[in-house]
């Protein structure tokens, strides 16, 4: 197609960045495929009563999830929310262990122990969705602040939503990473609403960003629907923080198709403004720069999509053909091999039988 | 390293000063572990239990921190879970309010929740307990709270000897440990052998053995129980055997049990309320196990339930001391 026949807001035709190669664009676009349509796969699941618990999926986040751990190296690692099911797949986590622990079987990423919220792939360096808001950016502080002093040169990104501002936590965790300098990237993605809370009620006077950057801490406030943008800033930040120049804050504005989980149907958002969220689909945009740049055919691009359904489909079966976890497995992992717990007494130094157990 | 003042009138260790000792040896041997929290550094501790650390190690290993409880712990548990040994100190015990969630919600459950990838092998040390009109904020004794928490130990030791023997273990421990120490034994002397030695979490010590009554307890109480057994045994020749639990997690029950088996007569004596408190689990722990050989009903000494006074007359009406065990003794010794 030529440049000239499409319609855009200058004469040129979106084309992308130099910065940007092919492959770099597809895997982008790939990953947000991969993270929609497992997304997608899990609430039909639950609907169908196979995923015990709750869910909170990032539906139309996408690219904050994508775009940011595309700008990670190996070594780098990630600290999650309750909604990190993308984190996870964006560090190329594997969607069958995860559907897996979604659905509470033996061969999910914890055992079936943590499930959705809990969700982590520690050999991958995600540490870790978490069920208490903000409460995991004193942890990313922390291990930060390790990998730092062990020059192993990572980066941590620590993901928070628009919900964790007025926490302590987020501003301990500020201070004292803009006080040790550690190479943390506190990663916003401002859905604009915590449950039912919008943020525009609760800061009428000020932003995440002002109170970000009144810690003395660099702080942009970026597209978060924008994965190129988000990629770009996100690798500023990296940069800034693997070069000694501690942590950044990217505030990244995005919105949440969906409720909060699975029993919020977001009746606290207007129609209209969930309608035009919906227009600003952050895979609609990169699809339609990859078209129009002729990087990617139609063919190519419904090919993608297929082969993601594929991987989708197949993490389900994994999942259901999958065996749940014995009874007893509930008794590992509270302590070391050093204690022990049974039924019907308390810890215990560790001992085979339980009749020999000290208490 | 803190130097002891050796005056003829003093000799040994102090109890701050072994928990220093302890630190600074720990730290010799092993460059993972590493100390943070309010004052410990330059300033040495406002207890002195971090003197010397700040001079040999220096800023990267010894962190003074702002007042951000949430995050001195949430710190050291990212800190361990990337496979250092974070030995952090909260001020006072009562501040465990203020981190909480990182303890309980965090660091108690990172292990289990993530089916064994993740561990968090760190110390919290807490210097906690009354302290001559401190008041409710800063003389309560909070232990209890945590042994209902599955995922963490807590213990806490009497003496300087098994204080430095058990942080070593602590550090050494790959789960996260509650370290509880009783703001009145700081001062504390003992002679210390030159060997350091271990002492294994999870086990208690008969410290003074004894065949009529059995009087359990842990941290300062302890100093009130021997206390109140000489009491007794100089007053009516009953023989009082003292177990120092040293640990509430784990518990070692069994210990205990033998005792009782033996005496048929329990006490059990916290400076926590008794309600509430963690003496009426070892009194159900027994029940369940020695109901046959107990000669009368348990008795629990603890605290009034009240907030801890600032008044000298009224912090005595509220916490209890070894007159409180005596009383306690004495009736179960009467009763059959």
């Amino acid at each position: 197609m030529d440049k000239d026949e499409r319609p855009s807001a200058n004469a040129t035709a979106p084309q992308l960045p130099q910065w940007l190669s092919t492959a770099e664009a597809i895997r982008l676009l790939r990953t947000m495929a991969r993270i929609r349509a497992f997304e997608e796969a899990a609430l039909e699941q639950y609907r169908q009563g196979a995923i015990p618990g709750s869910l909170h999926v990032s539906i139309g986040q996408e690219a904050c999830s994508a775009g940011a751990c595309a700008a990670l190296r190996d070594q780098d690692l990630v600290i999650g929310t309750h909604r990190s099911h993308g984190d996870v797949i964006a560090r190329g986590g594997d969607v069958r262990r995860m559907m897996a622990e979604l659905f509470g079987r033996a061969t999910g990423y914890c055992g079936g122990k943590g499930g959705s919220m809990h969700i982590l792939d520690a050999a991958r360096g995600v540490l870790g969705a978490n069920g208490i808001v903000a409460a995991g950016l004193p942890i990313a502080v922390g291990v930060s602040l390790w990998t730092d002093m062990q020059g192993t040169g990572s980066v941590v990104l620590a993901f928070f939503g628009d919900g964790a501002v007025a926490k302590g936590n987020f501003h301990e965790a500020l201070t004292l990473s803009a006080m040790w300098r550690t190479p943390t990237i506190f990663f916003c993605q401002n859905n604009q609403y915590a449950v039912s809370m919008s943020i525009r009620d609760v800061y009428p006077h000020t932003s995440i960003d002002a109170l970000a950057a009144s810690h003395g801490i660099p702080t942009a406030h970026i597209d978060g629907n924008d994965v190129l943008c988000v990629l770009q800033e996100t690798r500023k930040a990296c940069g800034r923080s693997r070069e000694g120049g501690g942590p950044s804050v990217i505030v990244a504005d995005t919105y949440r198709w969906m409720g909060h989980n699975v029993a919020d149907s977001g009746a606290y958002r207007a129609a209209d403004e969930v309608t035009a969220w919906r227009a600003k689909d952050p895979m609609e945009r990169l699809s339609a720069l990859l078209l129009g740049g002729d990087v990617i055919s139609s063919a190519e691009l419904d090919r993608l999509q297929d082969e993601v359904q594929a991987e989708i489909r197949d993490a389900v079966s994994y999942a259901q053909e999958s065996a749940e976890p014995a009874a007893e497995d509930a008794y590992l992992d509270v302590f070391s091999e050093q204690f022990s717990v049974f039924p019907g007494m308390g810890v215990t130094v560790a001992r085979p039988d339980p009749a020999a157990a000290t208490y | 390293m803190t130097v002891t003042k050796q005056r003829s009138a003093s000799q040994g260790t102090t109890f701050a000063a072994g928990i220093a000792r302890t630190l600074a040896d720990v730290m010799r041997a092993d460059d993972r572990v590493i100390v943070f929290g309010e004052d410990v550094g330059r300033h040495g501790g406002v207890f002195r239990a971090t003197s010397g650390l700040y001079g040999e190690f220096g800023p990267a290993r010894v962190r003074d921190t702002p007042i951000c409880e949430s995050a001195i712990v949430g710190t050291a548990l990212g800190c361990s879970l990337m496979g250092a040994r974070p030995v952090v100190e909260i001020q006072y015990s009562d501040f465990l309010t203020e981190c909480m969630d990182q303890i309980v919600n965090q660091a108690a459950k990172v292990r289990y929740m993530s089916g064994g990838q993740l561990t968090a092998p760190m110390v919290i040390r807490t210097p906690g307990g009354r302290s001559r009109s401190a008041a409710a904020q800063h003389s309560q004794s909070l232990e209890s709270w945590f042994t209902n928490i599955p995922g963490l130990l807590v213990v806490g030791p009497s003496n300087v000897a098994d204080a430095c023997g058990m942080l070593r273990s602590a550090i050494e421990s790959e789960d996260p440990v509650l370290f509880f120490e009783h703001k009145l034994l700081y001062r504390l002397r003992e002679e210390l052998a030159d060997v350091p030695r271990h002492v294994q979490l999870g086990q208690a010590a008969v410290c003074r053995p004894g065949t009529d009554v059995t009087v359990v307890s842990w941290s300062w109480m302890v100093h009130e129980s021997l206390k109140a057994a000489e009491t007794v045994t100089s007053a009516s020749g009953a023989s009082v055997e003292v177990i120092d639990l040293r640990s509430l997690v784990p518990l070692d029950i069994a210990t205990v049990v033998q005792s009782v088996r033996k005496t048929g007569r329990l006490v059990v004596a916290h400076e926590a309320p008794i309600q509430g408190g963690w003496g009426s689990d070892v009194v159900a722990a027994v029940v369940e196990r020695a109901w046959a050989e107990l000669a009368s009903p348990p008795v629990r000494v603890g605290a009034v339930s009240a907030p801890v006074p600032m008044a000298p007359r009224l912090e005595s009406a509220v916490l209890p001391d070894s007159s409180s065990i005596v009383s306690a003794i004495t009736r179960v010794l009467a009763s059959d």
